[in-house]
């Protein structure tokens, strides 16, 4: 047996990764966290970059105190050489190498050259992406996904126009909203498909997380105070203008989830800012041969995978927000640690964590519930013409004929039948859209590839260097 | 406010990278589709099928609807791709390789 450090490859450096690494290097773990953006944070974190000089950074976030506390951390184990930070990693594939596993990157946003590090163990820490589904004029320049107008803001301090709508479902908006406003946006409205009366009802749920319902309660007094409406069970039904946005029609929602006749009113607005929900990073998971469990990746009390030697934790294993990703990787970092030292995880040691991860994925079950308790029935609004498929620009109607003429009964099917899915993104953005308009259940495609990968990088992946 | 006030911003100088023959102004550390979002630009491709505008959409690197071409090379995510002083950034038309 050899003397040196078992390795454990983090793979996200966001709320989850930042948690697991700090808990495994404190453990006697060396600590390569593999990251694709610049800095570490993740989308909650996500920081002004640099050169931009914020002086006051927390002025776009909440729990600022948490993230210097996971700063201060990370610095203290990159100073004492336990973690190493690979920025500008995107890791398209972990691959098994006997008893080893080997994670590759390409490097950069030109994403032509490949790297491989040797890893003893992988935990998978990537997060999750905005689901949008599709509504006519989705397409048009200005309507950005809620998160990327967050991102945007919160990480290139940048507003497009002046005048937003926040539109969907889901308690990202809350956040995307005061911060549009914050930063000076004139917020016309959050459009909110869920109704207040939903919402009301799981007061039960809420009571359970006080510190959520606290930052809820912060977050609606903050949108009162910028006079920002909320208009709840209504939706965005098209967004108009020739080549970029100009305005958008929203409807009222009656009782069976269609608009309200008489209900429609269009808004002015050159930004919106759209989303209906989270769904989780499952790819490199889907490469290694992981189970899922619904649309997230199955872990086990310790966070572990089927597959030994990998972990999951934060969002990869099912949206709940940053609180619950810090809580699932912390107990993560401390079972690899224990795992890969030859000791027997104690469960009792994280057991606050545990109680915390328990109770948020209880509430967040619960508010989805209550996001969803009314039909919306949106895929009925989808016009025939409507762009579903945005790299590879199939309309609804061929879905449509896909289904009908051509009796395709799965998702699957329908990608074949009209190369739906099958571009660029590789259905990231319009599974589920395209899903809803087939009438299909939406089975996550398994992805083999994390990102577009060269071909030449195929051919010829990068050997990972000989020690550690 | 701005967002650059509402952080107390002191960003590193100012530079400008040409947009389509236009310059656009860009600050340290943005991506293109930061500077040219911040710019007022919303669309730089054009779709392979019906042509039609796209810019922004996803802002984290999952959609590419942001490609660009940026000193000749075409299908860069503008969301990925820091702006840098002097780039020539072009719109692009299609898969980036038909001109
Ligand atoms: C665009 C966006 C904006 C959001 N903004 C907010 C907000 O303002 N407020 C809020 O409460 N919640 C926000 N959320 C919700 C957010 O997902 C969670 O609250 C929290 O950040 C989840 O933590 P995490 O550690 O699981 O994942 P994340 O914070 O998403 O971190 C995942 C990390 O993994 C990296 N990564 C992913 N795939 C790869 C790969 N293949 N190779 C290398 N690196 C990879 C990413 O760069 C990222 O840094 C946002 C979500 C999104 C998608
Ligand atoms: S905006 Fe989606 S990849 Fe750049």
């Amino acid at each position: 047996m050899s003397e040196r450090r078992p390795v454990l490859a983090v793979i996200g450096a966001g709320p989850a990764g930042l948690a697991a690494a700090l808990a495994a290097a404190a453990r006697g773990v060396r600590v390569m966290l593999v990251d694709s953006a610049a800095e570490a944070g993740g989308q909650f974190y996500r920081q002004p970059a640099r050169g931009l000089g914020a002086r006051r950074p927390e002025a776009l976030h909440h729990r600022w105190r948490t993230w210097e506390r996971l700063r201060a951390g990370l610095d203290a184990h990159l100073g004492a050489g336990r973690v190493t930070h690979l920025t500008d990693h995107h890791v398209w594939c972990v691959e098994r190498d006997s008893d080893r596993l080997v994670v590759h990157s390409l490097l950069g946003p030109q994403q032509t050259e490949s790297v491989a590090v040797r890893a003893d163990a992988v935990l998978l820490a990537t997060g999750a992406y905005e689901k949008v589904l599709p509504f006519p004029g989705w397409t048009l320049p200005g309507v950005v996904t809620a998160g990327g107008a967050q991102a945007l803001l919160k990480g290139g301090l940048a507003l497009s126009g002046g005048t937003a709508v926040v539109a969907g479902t889901g308690p990202l908006l809350l956040p995307v909203a005061t911060g549009l406003a914050a930063a000076g946006a004139r917020v016309v409205a959050l459009v909110e498909s869920a109704g207040p009366k939903s919402l009301a009802r799981s007061a039960r749920a809420w009571a359970a997380a006080p510190a959520k319902l606290a930052e809820g309660a912060e977050l609606a007094a903050r949108l009162a105070l910028r006079r920002v409406p909320v208009m709840a069970r209504q939706v965005v039904l098209e967004a108009h203008g020739v080549d970029r946005l100009e305005s958008v029609t929203v409807a009222a929602l009656d009782g069976a989830g269609r608009p309200a006749p008489g209900s429609r009113r269009q808004l002015s607005c050159d930004t919106l800012a759209v989303g209906h929900g989270l769904l989780p990073h499952t790819d490199l998971a889907d490469g290694l041969g992981c189970r899922l469990d619904g649309p997230g990746v199955w872990v086990d009390a310790e966070q572990r995978t089927d597959v030994p030697g990998v972990w999951a934790a934060g969002e990869t294993t099912g949206v709940g927000g940053a609180t619950l990703s810090l809580a699932e990787g912390h107990i993560a970092g401390r079972s690899a640690a224990a795992r890969l030292t030859g000791r027997v995880p104690d469960p009792d040691g994280w057991a606050p964590a545990a109680r915390a991860r328990d109770r948020l994925r209880t509430f967040f079950t619960a508010l989805d519930a209550a996001y969803a308790a009314q039909p919306v029935r949106w895929a009925e609004q989808v016009t025939d013409e409507t762009v579903v498929c945005r790299c590879e620009e199939v309309p609804a109607g061929a879905v449509r004929d896909a289904v009908g003429a051509l009796g395709a009964g799965d998702l699957r099917t329908v990608k074949l039948l009209t190369r739906a899915g099958m571009g660029w993104c590789q259905g990231r953005m319009c599974e589920p859209g395209v899903a809803g308009v087939a009438g299909c259940a939406l089975i996550p495609a398994r992805r083999l590839l994390a990102r577009p990968v060269p071909l030449g990088v195929l051919a010829d992946p990068a050997e990972p260097p000989a020690a550690p | 406010m701005n967002p650059l006030r509402l952080v107390r911003a002191r960003p590193g100088v100012p530079f400008t990278v040409t947009f389509d023959d236009r310059e656009i102004e860009a600050l340290p550390g943005q991506t293109l589709a930061a500077a040219l979002w911040s710019g007022g630009v919303t669309a730089w491709r054009t779709t392979r099928g019906a042509g039609r505008p796209r810019g922004v959409f996803c802002g984290i690197g999952v959609c590419f609807d942001c490609l660009v071409t940026v000193d000749g090379r075409p299908g860069l995510r503008a969301c990925l791709v820091p702006a840098a002083p002097g780039a020539v950034v072009r719109s692009q038309s299609g898969s980036g390789h038909d001109e």
